[in-house]
């Protein structure tokens, strides 16, 4: 994200607008990203239900890969995968 | 203006200052020896004289939290407390100072127990130094209740926006009655003017906002950096506000009082009440030639460091008057603060500390002339035998 210096942020950790979680870019929380061969995948969803930060992209009841800007790399996805086509690796620092 | 001195404690005189202010909400829980402000001040809220919504609430920490939801509403909010009341509240004391909210909040200095103590000494404030909250300190009740109102200003200035507490000695002040020349109300109305929050408050549907979310690696230094450039704000802002309440009410507030300076040799620094006795031996010693001086600071946060340095400066030798230990082993709170102060000023006077009235204990003029003896002593034969010393314990 794009980090502002103290002097052009709104004091007292106030948030001047409703409904700005989804721009708190939590994806540089990972030490691990999951990563989908699709080869393998059977689109069972599974990854979809289980994933606690919403970020299994879904388009036309096909999982359609990760959105890395919320993904904080738990690992739920590829322990619940049951064809193991997601494969958790180190992030690049 | 008509001059209207009435005899009144300095809980009383504070809850007078809180009537003419009329903040819209005050949270509050009695605890010696504020209590006769928070029961003064709901008489005048049950006698229909103020339009103060009243919360009792069953504890400061309640009192606190009420007071930060009522402020982050756009509400102008007070409470007041004292020593395990301010403790009690802790957690939310930092609170109200990061979420940047100016609640005004008289505290009666109280010894913190234990064992358990209702009489003065600092230690109650002195631990809420750090907490971001700005803190002046009052000689007289009178006073107290002057600080009261220039407080509001302060707190609710656009480039400080910090709560403040308007300390005064407690019992030794606080239950004292003095003659208090009482301001006009509409001159104290007038004074603090309209409460204009600088921010975006939690009541104004149309721009909702988030007061209080988490803060993490990311944002939460930037935040702690907009408090210290808020409390640098603070010093040079305050002595504005100052001069505008001095030419109000025809007073002299200043952020630090220097009595009799000009030409002094020693002198003492020393908060609150104890400046009243000492000034009383100051004279005395001036009678009998002896260049005695005093140094009184209002403000401890923000640190006056300046005005430190211009006053002690004049001086050979100072000594530091703490009314609470910080069981560092190396001096008081108040010694060290003026210590690291005066490291960078090109005349460096010797310093000296002494822990004195801790749980209430007296200090009477002989002990503040014995203070006086011991640096003239020093400035004779340039021997200190104790960087650290105390007044009235028995060994």
């Amino acid at each position: 994200m794009s980090a502002k210096g103290w002097k052009d942020i709104p004091i007292g950790g106030m948030i001047d607008k409703a409904g700005s979680a989804k721009e708190y870019k939590t994806g540089a929380w990972r030490a691990f990203k999951p990563v989908i061969d699709k080869k393998k995948c059977i689109n069972c969803l599974q990854c979809w239900i289980y994933c606690p930060d919403s970020s299994i992209i879904v388009k036309d009841q096909k999982m359609e890969g990760f959105d890395y800007d919320h993904c904080k790399g738990c690992g739920i996805c590829a322990s619940i995968c049951p064809a193991k086509c997601i494969k958790m690796e180190q992030e690049q620092a | 203006m008509n001059k209207k001195i009435i005899p009144l404690t300095g809980d009383q005189a504070v809850a007078e200052a809180m009537r003419q202010i009329e903040p819209d909400v005050v949270a509050a829980y009695p605890i010696t020896p504020q209590t006769e402000i928070v029961m003064t001040f709901s008489q005048f809220v049950a006698d229909g004289r103020v339009k103060t919504e009243m919360i009792p609430v069953e504890s400061e920490h309640s009192a606190m939290s009420a007071c930060v939801g009522s402020a982050a509403a756009g509400a102008r909010t007070m409470t007041a407390t004292s020593a395990n009341g301010l403790a009690l509240m802790w957690e939310i004391v930092y609170i109200a100072a990061s979420m940047r909210l100016p609640i005004v909040m008289p505290v009666v200095n109280r010894a913190l127990s234990g064992p358990i103590n209702i009489h003065c000494d600092h230690s109650d404030t002195m631990g809420a130094r750090d907490s971001g909250w700005i803190q002046i300190y009052a000689e007289s009740g009178r006073e107290a209740y002057e600080h009261a109102i220039l407080a509001v200003r302060i707190a609710e200035h656009s480039g400080i926006n910090l709560p403040v507490m308007v300390c005064q000695d407690g019992f030794i002040t606080s239950h004292s009655v003095e003659g208090v020349e009482l301001f006009d109300d509409a001159a104290v109305k007038k004074f603090i003017g309209e409460y204009k929050p600088n921010m975006t408050t939690l009541l104004d549907v149309d721009n909702p906002v988030t007061y209080g979310p988490i803060d993490l690696q990311d944002f939460y230094f930037e935040h702690k950096r907009q408090q210290t450039e808020a409390m640098k704000n603070a010093i040079d802002i305050i002595p504005g506000i100052m001069n505008e309440f001095n030419k109000a009410f025809s007073r002299d507030l200043k952020i630090v009082e220097e009595y009799m300076m000009d030409d002094a040799e020693a002198s003492i620094v020393v908060f609150s009440s104890t400046a009243g006795t000492a000034k009383f031996v100051v004279d005395s010693l001036r009678a009998k030639g002896v260049k005695a001086g005093l140094v009184r600071p209002c403000l401890f946060r923000p640190f006056p460091k300046e005005y430190i340095i211009k006053a002690l400066s004049k001086v050979k030798i100072a000594a530091v008057l703490d009314r609470a230990d910080s069981f560092s082993g190396c001096g008081g709170p108040v010694f060290s603060e003026i210590r690291s102060a005066m490291y960078e000023a090109k005349q460096k006077p010797e310093l000296i500390n002494y822990i004195f009235g801790l749980g209430g204990r007296d200090i009477f003029p002989n002990d503040i002339e014995a203070v006086y003896k011991d640096m003239s002593g020093i400035l004779k034969t340039g021997k200190i035998s104790n960087r650290v010393n105390y007044i009235g314990v028995r060994e």
